[in-house]
């Protein structure tokens, strides 16, 4: 048969799927194995067991001089930077973004302008934000507004838009007003897609968050990594990087999990990633 | 051809008070003729099928009907007033494709109208007023026989079930006419057939006005009391551009019943090949 229409079953598709990880951890081991037999003390590839010691002790150990368990103060200190963050990005994109896709005035007015904004490369902005808004959490916040809005927005526009029209005249022959046309047939119709949006917006927020703490920071994810790159702490910064994949990993599924279930009728046709 | 033109002046002048009137009207894009000089008289209660090449401008024409789109010039009448400038409750519609919610079940597609009615704010109801809106809906269910599926969604019926589903939509807000562009045109013939009895069945019951764009002309010679066709009336060989359609031949059929659909050949130029 050919390989197109060959199938794997489900056991096999997980295996799959764990072999480039596996291989992955196998090389990095057997790599890290040769240099140590060099330097016994080498900090580029520091052994397995090295790296989890350090990743437990910043998760489990009180930091000697503030009392904080690192690790956790670290996430959580990010995840609110980064949920603020997308969450007013969600909250200009549906409003804008509804606005512009769906009430050709709005669109006229601000459709050119988004366009515009959305092509400012927004790690420009960021001095421009430390100034105006010190070196608190609102300029961070603010760079991942700026980095995924416009760009959310837009997606929103685009998906108000691809709703057939023959729709929305329907709707306007059922006596709905503009208002409960966007509460019965547009938003519930672009949901599905403002999820798909967050979900790609989530990779450049995270970047922006990143970016952020790394210049001007005190605590968080890439505070530490950044800070702990002056020792070339290598064993503290690669689990550091596989612990942000997995809170990224981690939300991107708890978000197609959510929108697969509160939006059903979404879902009903072809597989979807 | 200018015979079949004459004709329909004639007809305009004798029948009696028009629930539509289409006055001259013609529809162009860029500059492109499409619809020219459309003049047209319906008495409410009618079931105009209307056929054409296509490309002629049928859909054009009862988009204009619906107000989703506007006459270039001329107007067009709706009980001796200007058609209102957008779509109203008034003038239901069945599209081919789209015309149900897919984020609705099919008891919440036919509930929509009722909800719009009962919340201005939320175009929602709850409790025992969706419980009233949704019994009120049972018996339009069984008539199209979508009964057992009523908590299913769109994508999960056939198409068939879609259009039945689209056209019971169309009447809940009991409108006076009735628009459908193609509303069969997917569908298998065997469901088709079910289809066309179900749609006679209501139009007898409804006594609404229908207007119904078709490709199939035995569809629209069974259908319809009377039958539009819309077709070029001038060439210009060199500019096939040059002129829009108007209507050609309007035949009413209700005498007609029992005989032999006319070949489409006679009325229409049909490109040669297969019928779609």
């Amino acid at each position: 048969m050919r390989i197109i229409n060959r199938r794997p079953s489900r056991p096999t598709a997980l295996l799959l799927a764990l072999v480039p990880f596996v291989a992955t951890v196998i090389l990095y081991a057997v790599a890290s194995h040769y240099r140590r037999l060099d330097n016994p003390s080498d900090k580029l590839l520091p052994s397995l067991s090295r790296m989890g010691d350090a990743f437990g002790r910043l998760a489990f150990e009180p930091d000697r001089r503030s009392g904080d368990y690192l690790l956790w103060t670290d996430t959580s200190d990010s995840l609110i930077r980064l949920g603020s963050g997308v969450g007013i990005s969600v909250l200009i994109a549906l409003v804008f973004g509804v606005g512009i896709g769906f009430i050709p005035h709005i669109r006229a007015a601000l459709a050119p302008y988004v366009a515009s904004i959305s092509l400012i490369p927004p790690i420009t902005i960021l001095p421009i934000l430390f100034i105006t808004f010190g070196l608190g959490e609102a300029a961070k916040i603010a760079l991942i507004v700026v980095g995924t809005a416009p760009v959310m927005t837009r997606s929103t526009a685009q998906a108000v838009m691809e709703i057939p029209t023959e729709m929305i005249i329907k709707a306007q022959t059922l006596g709905a007003s503009v208002w409960q046309m966007l509460t019965r047939v547009v938003l519930p119709q672009i949901l599905p897609k403002l999820v798909t949006a967050i979900r790609l917006g989530l990779v450049p927020a995270w970047i922006f968050l990143i970016s952020a703490e790394a210049i001007a920071s005190t605590s968080g994810l890439g505070y530490r990594i950044f800070l702990v790159r002056r020792y070339l702490a290598m064993d503290i910064i690669l689990p550091y990087v596989a612990w942000i994949t997995l809170l990224a990993y981690v939300i991107d599924r708890l978000l197609y999990w959510f929108s697969r279930r509160a939006f059903r009728w979404a879902y009903l046709k072809g597989e979807t990633l | 051809m200018s015979a079949a033109v004459q004709r329909v002046t004639d007809d305009a002048a004798s029948v009696p008070p028009a629930q539509i009137a289409v006055r001259n009207v013609a529809k162009r894009y860029d500059g492109t003729p499409i619809l020219e000089r459309v003049n047209l008289d319906v008495t409410s209660g009618s079931f105009c099928t209307i056929v054409g090449a296509s490309g002629c401008g049928k859909s054009t024409f009862l988009r204009m009907l619906l107000s989703q789109e506007t006459p270039s010039s001329g107007a067009i009448l709706l009980d001796g007033k200007p058609l209102p400038a957008e779509p109203t409750t008034e003038r239901g519609i069945v599209f081919q494709r789209y015309s149900v919610f897919p984020h609705l079940s099919v008891e919440d597609n036919l509930t929509l109208a009722d909800e719009f009615a009962g919340s201005r704010l939320t175009g929602r109801l709850f409790g025992t007023a969706r419980k009233i809106a949704r019994e009120s809906q049972t018996e339009l269910l069984e008539t199209i026989g979508l009964a057992a599926a009523r908590k299913r969604y769109p994508d999960q019926l056939s198409g068939g079930m879609q259009q039945r589903l689209a056209i019971a939509q169309a009447l809940v807000m009991k409108p006076k006419i009735l628009l459908m562009d193609e509303p069969f045109g997917a569908l298998d013939p065997g469901i088709r057939a079910d289809m066309q009895e179900l749609l006679i069945r209501i139009w007898k019951e409804t006594k609404m006005t229908i207007f119904m764009v078709t490709h199939d002309i035995h569809e629209a010679f069974r259908l319809g009391t009377r039958m539009l066709v819309f077709d070029k009336v001038r060439h210009d060989p060199e500019h096939p551009e040059a002129y829009g359609a108007t209507i050609t031949y309007d035949l009413p059929l209700d005498h007609k019943r029992g005989e032999p659909p006319p070949k489409a050949s006679e009325l229409f130029p049909v490109p040669s090949g297969p019928p779609k």
